[in-house]
């Protein structure tokens, strides 16, 4: 156990340092992106096509930095293996570190980005809430452990099914404008809204949403999300566990 | 009399041909019946009905020609591959000497990959700093080591990968043709530590093309051709019967 805690904080350390190594930037990259797509979605939907609501902008960002948080981790798996495959090929440790780490280093991204999203709160006259302090990890360790299981799956199938890679990044964008990230989910006509708890990252992004803006946290969304990560993770960790003698016959 | 540290009994690895996973998904499920029918059909042997075992301390050159079957045996022993029959019992750590830069990333420093190569080699971080000083000096790489990786030579690449697993205290070695790429000196200076593992009592796998080196080090080699063992004995025999057994060019 212990060792494992030291192969994934080196493995994350790692990820980390190569990542900041090669650009001045890099902690602006990992806001740049949702903040830019943020400007993108308000041009289209407020400017143009002129949706109704209030601070619109804050809305997109709380919803927009978790989600990329996830996009991200998910769109990395695929080739986590394949990319360690030399010394997957040679020793013999825990392969599932390396997943971990790739999405604990996601993680740490989004969370050194909470306070441009506080910021933001600031600048439309909201303040800050108390609930933060415990509502910010809950759903740090719920969307962690989806994202995990969720990656463990992409991960350990990609290396079977190379094209799994393509299919992910297809079902991620999709998801996206499945999920209410970029509208709310009382926009959704009537009829549909009882199907948006089936997309397992709505009641997430909703609640990250709802905690940033109003300092709400909604017990059945957390129980709703708490289930699929648990779900998620299951899913990830019995794929993982019945592939990974092959991996190094594969790679 | 301690029990044998590897020992190989009766072992044999066939691989699927994964070529069917690896066409796609779309190309499995449109074959799936005869696709899956293939994959149990169409195995590739590797290694078939192969039993032998090494004594703690002993020292066990493996040769044969490309494709015989010694990278997988030492996949075998480092436990990254499963047996397909028989049965192998490890006792020890095993620590794989990697080739060439593999576990290094290119653009950490030599310092940030000793730390990452030691932990993959199932150290804990502490045990790694206690001695990174010594995989330092023993590597001489000098100033570099705070330099990335990137720009090493594969010479250097060679003695910082070998300097880790050196100074880990490896209680099984298993090497594999990696010392090619070094100069003289390092490569005198591995086979120095070598023969020190030895005088430890460190029980060492040792695959080499190079027939020289093998019968400096080994005290016994296994010639592995057509999927089983060949021959096995003192290596100076072996060796000469192996080349010349090879068509001389």
């Amino acid at each position: 156990m212990r060792y494992f805690i030291d192969l994934t904080t080196v493995l994350t350390q790692k990820e980390l340092k190569v990542r900041y190594k090669n650009s001045f930037l890099g902690y602006l990259w990992s806001i740049a992106h949702p903040l830019a797509f943020a400007f993108v979605f308000f041009m289209a939907f407020k400017v143009i096509m002129r949706v109704q609501m209030e601070g619109y902008v804050l809305f997109l960002i709380a919803g927009l930095f978790p989600w990329q948080w996830f996009s991200n981790s998910v769109n990395m798996s695929p080739n986590i293996f394949l990319s360690n495959s030399s010394i997957i090929k040679k020793v013999n440790f825990q392969r599932s570190a390396i997943v971990l780490a790739s999405v604990l280093n996601e993680t740490i991204h989004f969370a050194v980005s909470i306070p441009v999203i506080a910021f933001f709160v600031f600048v439309y006259h909201r303040t800050a809430h108390f609930s933060w302090l415990y509502g910010i990890p809950l759903l740090l360790i719920i969307q962690l452990v989806f994202t995990y299981g969720i990656s463990l799956a992409i991960s350990s199938l990609n290396i079977f099914f190379r094209d799994l890679e393509r299919i992910a990044g297809i079902c991620v964008a999709l998801l996206f404008y499945f999920t209410p990230v970029i509208y709310n989910e009382s926009m959704v006509p009537e009829k549909y809204r009882g199907l948006i708890n089936f997309n397992p990252m709505s009641p997430l992004m909703v609640s990250w949403r709802d905690l940033f803006l109003d300092g709400r946290l909604d017990p059945p969304l957390l129980l709703i999300s708490s289930i699929y990560a648990a779900l998620a993770l299951l899913a990830g960790f019995l794929i993982y566990r019945k592939l990974v003698w092959k991996f190094a016959e594969v790679l | 009399m301690t029990a044998p540290p590897i020992v190989f009994d009766k072992v044999c690895k066939n691989y699927p041909l994964y070529h069917h996973f690896t066409g796609g998904i779309k190309n499995f499920i449109i074959n799936m019946p005869a696709a899956l029918k293939a994959l149990r059909k169409t195995r590739f042997e590797a290694l078939q009905d192969l039993s032998f075992e090494v004594r703690a301390g002993e020292t066990l050159g493996i040769i044969g020609g490309n494709g015989a079957g010694k990278s997988t045996i030492l996949g075998l022993v480092a436990g990254v591959l499963k047996a397909s029959c028989g049965v192998i019992s490890v006792t020890g750590r095993v620590s794989p000497l990697l080739e060439l830069g593999a576990g290094f990333h290119r653009d950490l420093t030599g310092r940030e990959n000793i730390i990452l190569n030691g932990i993959l080699l199932g150290l804990t971080r502490t045990e790694v700093m206690a001695k990174i000083n010594a995989i330092i000096e023993f590597s001489e790489l000098g100033e570099f080591i705070d330099q990335p990786v990137r720009i090493y030579s594969n010479g250097m690449l060679a003695r910082l990968g070998f300097s880790v697993v050196a100074q880990l205290e490896p209680e099984i070695l298993v090497i594999d043709e990696v010392l090619a790429v070094g100069d003289e000196e390092f490569q005198k200076k591995c086979i120095n530590k070598m023969k020190e593992f030895k005088k430890k009592g460190v029980t060492m796998l040792f695959v080499s093309h190079s027939m020289s080196s093998v019968e400096m080090i080994c005290d016994r080699v296994l010639w592995i051709e057509n999927k089983t063992i060949r021959m096995s004995g003192v290596p100076r025999e072996v060796v000469l019967k192996y080349a010349g057994s090879a068509p001389l060019i």
